[in-house]
């Protein structure tokens, strides 16, 4: 879609375009078509010559144990961490929308930690579940006489890495909610509270399905930040330990291209890394064309 | 407020009192172990309440991980990937909306499936065109049979662009942005055809409409995607991890990281708690200052 009233000149706008295609080209999608050669293609060591290998890559990764934990590890990171950050989301959103006063002080106590790094996160939380020093992991040990130790427990591990990636996205679900909240028109509330409807049931049968696009839309944008931006949080926390437990595949890829140095299996991760986002990009996009039958 | 009742409120304040308590608790106990003497960070449990060491663990942490070059190194990656996203999305959102262009499609659906391309999923190929930006250069003209000496000066290491360890590695690959240039498009299509009309009429040039019409137009929108893809550059993690390998161009999210404690020496979380505190405020306060603009940045930049 343009303008109907539009500027007459054939090269010019593609000069405006040229800077941003540029990048395009040399830094998306020459690296993209080299990720996809190389797990396609092996590089015979002394001329230099490619050979096609067909999807031995792919066959190797997943005959390998340690990318079927990676999928696993990843799977179940994934689905804990956007649960449990945008059911705090919603908590948080539910009440802030309820309360008149000291509003905005708690929106901004809310919204702020969306400001720190992952891998920012991740030292506090290691800081706060340290074995020998962590407040929480006293906490644990006094009150429940747990041996708390995420270098050594894999489901310790996988708590420290998930409660890292929640805590910091509470505060972007916390925004969308509540925005989806105020959006609800009030007409529709007065009227099922004159109905005779009470708080609970007008959450459940008014407000929650009236927010059901607003939580799909954040279920995505979670897996999608799950998924992708994380590395920083396993990075500074578990680098994948104890045993790969916290080895997500985002790791694994960086793992393997830039520690082991073994290529051919990274692209080849890559180009499911890149099917996955596609899937995800596909999924959002048949959402948002609901999401207009849904204002219409 | 639909009706009254004064219990639920009350227990709603105290929900939210309690849940964002804890929110904070984990930055809370980062200033308390920063405000403390090495000792008595190391004490467990941990103090509730900070001491009055703040300040020479800041000045400690400073040095140590030599933050205040660090803090530059962010301001001017941020800043220079902020301003250049937004630049980049402006000139395309203009070509494609206010231009009748063969090839639209091409371009629309390029910056398009860059959506699905973040950087992680093509990390390895990605650094070896920072590392040599001539690389793509050298393999089309081999493919083309284009010079066979150019494409043999390659093979051979011949003339080398490498972005590593500079501030043009840090910001340029991330410069492209889908997101930000569907949403200026977006703006572009409300803005009135009868603008343009009488632009037109005037005489007026492209490049003149584009600076006097429409970026004043844009303004708040400008503002809030600014201050969304600051806070993002500056807490980018993976990137500056890959291209930087000399100290001098660390960032503070880096420089942070390696003041964790290791397994070897003495951990001091007081330092390394300090630092943190260090390399996570200035996007905090951007947030906490501009938090209307940062809500509906947010807001819009997924719409």
């Amino acid at each position: 879609m343009s303008k109907r009233v539009t500027f007459r000149s054939r090269l010019l706008p593609w000069f405006l375009l040229a800077p941003q295609l540029l990048v395009l080209l040399l830094f998306f999608f020459w690296p993209a078509g080299q990720a996809i050669v190389q797990a396609l293609f092996m590089v015979e060591p002394f001329s230099g010559e490619l050979q096609w290998v067909g999807l031995l890559n792919f066959e190797q990764l997943f005959q390998s144990s340690a990318y079927r934990q990676a999928i696993l590890v990843t799977i179940v990171f994934c689905a804990a961490t956007a649960a449990l950050a945008m059911f705090l989301g919603l908590f948080l959103a539910v009440l802030v929308d309820r309360v008149v006063r000291g509003r905005t002080v708690y929106r901004t106590l809310a919204i702020w930690p969306y400001a720190v790094a992952p891998a920012i996160a991740g030292a506090l939380f290691l800081f706060l579940l340290d074995p020998a020093m962590g407040v929480l992991a006293f906490a644990l040990r006094q009150g429940l006489g747990l041996a708390w130790d995420p270098s050594l427990d894999a489901t310790h591990a996988t708590i420290l890495v998930v409660l890292a990636a929640a805590w910091k996205q509470v505060a972007y679900n916390f925004v969308f909610f509540l925005a989806g909240l105020q959006a609800i028109p009030r007409i529709l509330i007065e009227a099922a509270a004159l109905d005779g409807a009470g708080p609970w049931q007008r959450s459940l049968r008014v407000i929650l399905p009236l927010l059901s696009p607003t939580a799909f839309f954040l279920l995505v944008m979670n897996l999608v930040y799950a998924f992708f931006d994380t590395f920083g949080i396993v990075a500074t926390t578990t680098e994948g330990g104890p045993g790969g437990a916290t080895r997500i595949l985002v790791f694994k890829v960086w793992e393997d291209g830039f520690v082991g140095l073994d290529l051919g299996s990274s692209a080849a991760q890559s180009v499911i890394l890149m099917a996955i986002v596609v899937s995800l990009t596909v999924l959002q996009f048949r959402f948002l064309e609901k999401r207009v039958q849904y204002a219409g | 407020m639909v009706e009254r009742a004064p219990l639920l409120d009350l227990c709603a304040h105290l929900l939210l009192i309690l849940a964002l308590a804890a929110l904070c608790l984990p930055v809370w106990l980062a200033l308390v172990a920063a405000s403390l003497p090495l000792e008595e960070a190391a004490r467990v449990p941990l103090p509730l309440l900070p001491g009055d060491r703040l300040l020479e663990n800041l000045a400690a942490a400073w040095q140590r991980a030599e933050l205040g070059r660090a803090l530059l190194n962010s301001t001017v990656m941020a800043a220079g990937i902020a301003a250049g996203k937004i630049a980049l999305a402006v000139l395309s959102a203009f070509a494609l909306v206010y231009f009748r262009l063969r090839l639209r499609w091409l371009a629309f659906w390029g910056i398009f499936i860059s959506l699905m391309l973040p950087v992680e999923v093509r990390i390895v190929p990605t650094y070896e065109v920072v590392a040599n930006v001539l690389v793509p250069v050298y393999a089309l003209a081999g493919w083309l049979g284009l010079g066979p000496a150019l494409a043999a000066e390659g093979a051979g290491g011949g003339a080398k662009v490498s972005l590593l360890n500079s501030y043009g590695g840090l910001i340029v690959p991330l410069t492209a942005s889908a997101t930000a240039t569907f949403l200026f498009r977006q703006v572009f299509l409300s803005v009135p055809e009868e603008l343009t009309e009488a632009a037109l009429v005037d005489g007026c040039r492209p490049s003149a409409f584009l600076w006097l019409v429409l970026l004043p137009l844009s303004r708040t929108n400008i503002a809030a995607l600014f201050i969304v893809l600051f806070v993002w550059s500056w807490n980018q993690y993976l990137w500056p991890l890959l291209v930087v390998t000399d100290p001098a161009y660390d960032t503070a999210v880096v420089a942070v990281t390696r003041l964790m404690p290791s397994m070897d020496a003495l951990p001091r979380w007081n330092e390394t708690m300090a630092a943190a505190l260090l390399a996570m405020a200035p996007p905090v306060l951007v947030v906490l200052v501009f938090q209307r603009a940062f809500v509906q940045g947010l807001i819009e930049q997924d719409r």
